[in-house]
């Protein structure tokens, strides 16, 4: 049994007995779950090796053995490469922070100049077949589930529009069931109406699901892979199609096999060995861009935060500190990429972290099912769907575009039109 | 004396175009007023929001716009943008920009020289970035460019004149002004460029990243017209290798 998981187990009373004992076994008794890597019915396999190249890279990377030299070589060399990059990560590299945050503002400043991208999230439901013990979607945890109608999409993007917002990123919980693919795309069709730039955060489809999605109007998919260590992620996700590692790494070539322009990537650090976690993050980014590199890639970096019926979730090792040293090297060593900063940051972290490194953040954020205008407007709303963590920085768009000018960047809402 | 800078039946009297993919309002008046910028470039895709950072809110009056098609990835797209923007009401100047490269952002000719075609047809002045490559900008001329804009270094790269020697020959064999784009980090890069007989240098970069944004604006300036001016005047001998020698070579000869 894997002590470090019991935090996140929690018995809803609500629960029938059948369902609770099913959920035990699960967590108790690894031979009651399918294989990790085993494709389950309907997904495509595609001919990629960007997995094992990840996986053997993070198999062999032993960060205890940098020293502070490798650092400084790594921070003296123009381009940085792989070997440097592992060396940036490593806890040698704790003592440069400073040095690493100049040498990543300045790879930040050269390719992105003082621009920072706004834009907001909206779940448009919490419905999940899934049992990831960290997550506050899990089909276990005893939270009101809401899906929104076509028409409650329309009104709750309405209100994110007039607050001047341009781009949106739609998310599910992953179920297909509740959630299919055509009512992503319908809802894709309405985002078109009051947004310039879309992108979404659901389930790993196929390609020619992506196709479909991308001629609804979405340009960019985000898929988080949560560990890329299939061991750890094996006992974290129990239950569910996303339990399947293999398809869930290959989302993003999908997505630009499917047409796609860009795509996210992130581990959700804290589950795992984050060191690991942000080199084979940065290595999945890496390999794919020499593989497609018209594709517009950018990086994310969550930490674990608490959800509920769990307060106890936390980033474990993950602190401040660590996080903004993964993020330089993610900078330094890849330049070109976007890093964006959620708002599971608090409002101070991410002040200082767009100064140096992230050039996207959202703002104006609700992680909840339809509660926008009560965020927004202080319209109640009675049915609100329950979030999927606790957010951190609550500024609404107009509160970040000052705080950003006042930080001396340049907010931008878009930058790209449909021609 | 007089030396005006011709392009697409406009004159203009700075030789200092500046790019506008890094922008603030800051940096903006700085190229104008202390740069003399009258030529910037403008990304399209970045022009057309509604809110305030709209960044045709800031470019003043009497500056020349020169829309780009960044963010197209071929011909196709590059030409749909540009008539997009003439549809805005940015006029018939464009600069055509095609990546098919996020990391470096690197042109490509080939879609460069056919976009290019297809708008030099429409009555567009037609300004492609380009990798210098001669063939492709002997292919740029017959396509009907109106001049030809050649990357120093990768964008954003400060690293100068990389190129030198291929920038040469361009402005050596091309009967179109050569516009250095990409890459001047330093004044003294323009310079040398202009030295050369390049027709006018792009930056951003160099200037947006600057630790005073108007000195430096005005430090490309004072550079430019310093090469523009050497290169009219003639340069003086440079020599190779070695002193002159003293008694010549060829002085047995009757």
């Amino acid at each position: 049994m894997d002590e470090e998981n019991q935090v996140y187990f929690v018995d809803s009373d609500k629960l029938p007995p059948k369902a609770l004992e099913r959920k035990h076994r699960l967590e108790q008794d690894p031979s009651f779950r399918t294989d990790p890597m085993k494709y389950m019915e309907g997904m495509q396999a595609i001919d990629s090796d960007i997995k094992d190249k990840v996986r053997a890279a993070m198999d062999h990377f032993d960060y205890d053995s940098y020293t502070a030299k490798d650092v400084q070589r790594a921070l003296s060399c123009e381009t940085c490469s792989i070997e440097d990059f592992k060396a940036l990560l490593s806890p040698a590299a704790a003592p440069f922070l400073e040095q690493m945050a100049r040498k990543a503002e300045r790879a930040t400043k050269d390719h992105f100049g003082n621009t920072v991208y706004i834009f907001t999230p909206l779940y448009i439901a919490n419905y999940c077949q899934n049992y990831c013990i960290y997550c506050g979607f899990n089909c276990y945890n005893n939270i009101h589930r809401k899906k929104l109608s076509l028409e409650e999409v329309d009104h709750e993007m309405q209100v994110i529009a007039k607050s001047g917002m341009e781009e949106i990123l739609i998310l599910t919980g992953e179920s297909r069931a509740y959630s299919d693919v055509e009512y992503i795309g319908e809802a894709v069709k309405i985002a078109k109406k009051y947004f310039r730039n879309i992108g979404i955060e659901i389930y790993p489809v196929n390609v020619d699901e992506y196709k479909y999605l991308h001629e609804c109007g979405v340009d960019y998919v985000t898929v988080f892979q949560e560990t890329y260590n299939p061991v750890k992620y094996e006992t974290l996700h129990l239950m569910g199609r996303k339990r399947v590692w293999p398809y869930r790494f290959d989302a993003q070539e999908r997505a630009l096999m499917g047409g796609m322009r860009g795509a996210g990537f992130s581990a959700l650090l804290g589950l795992d060995d984050f060191r690991k976690d942000a080199l084979a993050t940065a290595l999945h980014v890496y390999y794919l861009n020499r593989k497609y590199p018209a594709a517009e890639l950018s990086l994310s970096c969550p930490r674990l935060r608490p959800i509920v019926n769990n307060e106890k979730i936390n980033p474990r090792d993950v602190g401040e500190k660590e996080l903004c040293q993964i993020l330089c090297a993610y900078r330094i060593f890849l330049p070109f990429a976007g890093i964006t900063v959620s708002s599971r940051e608090s409002a101070s972290f991410r002040n200082g972290i767009t100064k140096i490194c992230a050039t996207k953040i959202s703002a104006g954020v609700s992680t909840g099912i339809g509660d926008h205008e009560e965020k927004y407007e202080g319209i109640q709303e009675e049915d609100a769907g329950d979030e999927q963590f606790e957010i951190n920085d609550t500024r609404s768009l107009k509160q970040m575009y000052e705080d950003m000018e006042k930080g001396g960047l340049q907010p931008v809402l878009n930058d790209y039109i449909y021609v | 004396m007089k030396d005006p800078f011709v392009l697409g039946g406009k004159e203009f009297s700075s030789r200092f175009i500046l790019g506008s993919g890094k922008y603030n309002l800051d940096l903006i008046k700085a190229a104008v007023q202390q740069g003399g910028a009258q030529i910037i470039t403008l990304a399209l895709r970045r022009a057309n929001t509604k809110e305030s950072e709209n960044i045709l809110d800031y470019i003043p009056e009497g500056v020349t716009l020169l829309p780009n098609t960044s963010g197209a990835r071929n011909a196709e797209e590059a030409v749909r943008i540009a008539r997009l923007s003439r549809a805005m009401g940015c006029g018939d100047f464009v600069k055509v920009e095609i990546m098919r490269d996020t990391k470096y952002l690197f042109p490509d000719n080939d879609e460069t020289v056919k976009a290019t075609e297809i708008l030099a047809k429409e009555g567009f002045v037609v300004l492609p970035y380009m990798n210098p490559d001669l063939n492709a900008a002997r292919d740029l001329q017959s396509a009907g460019a109106a001049a030809v804009m050649p990357l120093a270094a990768p964008i954003g790269s400060n690293k100068g004149l990389a190129t030198k020697e291929m920038i040469q020959i361009l402005i050596d064999e091309i009967d179109l002004p050569i516009i250095v784009d990409a890459g001047i980090g330093k004044p003294s890069q323009a310079c040398e460029a202009m030295e050369m007989g390049a027709a006018a240098i792009m930056a951003n970069t160099a200037i947006a990243t600057a630790g005073n944004v108007p000195e430096m604006a005005e430090a490309f300036k004072l550079a430019i017209e310093a090469g523009r001016k050497a290169y009219l005047t003639g340069m003086g001998r440079v020599l190779a290798r070695g002193g002159s020698a003293s008694d010549p070579l060829t002085g047995f000869l009757r």
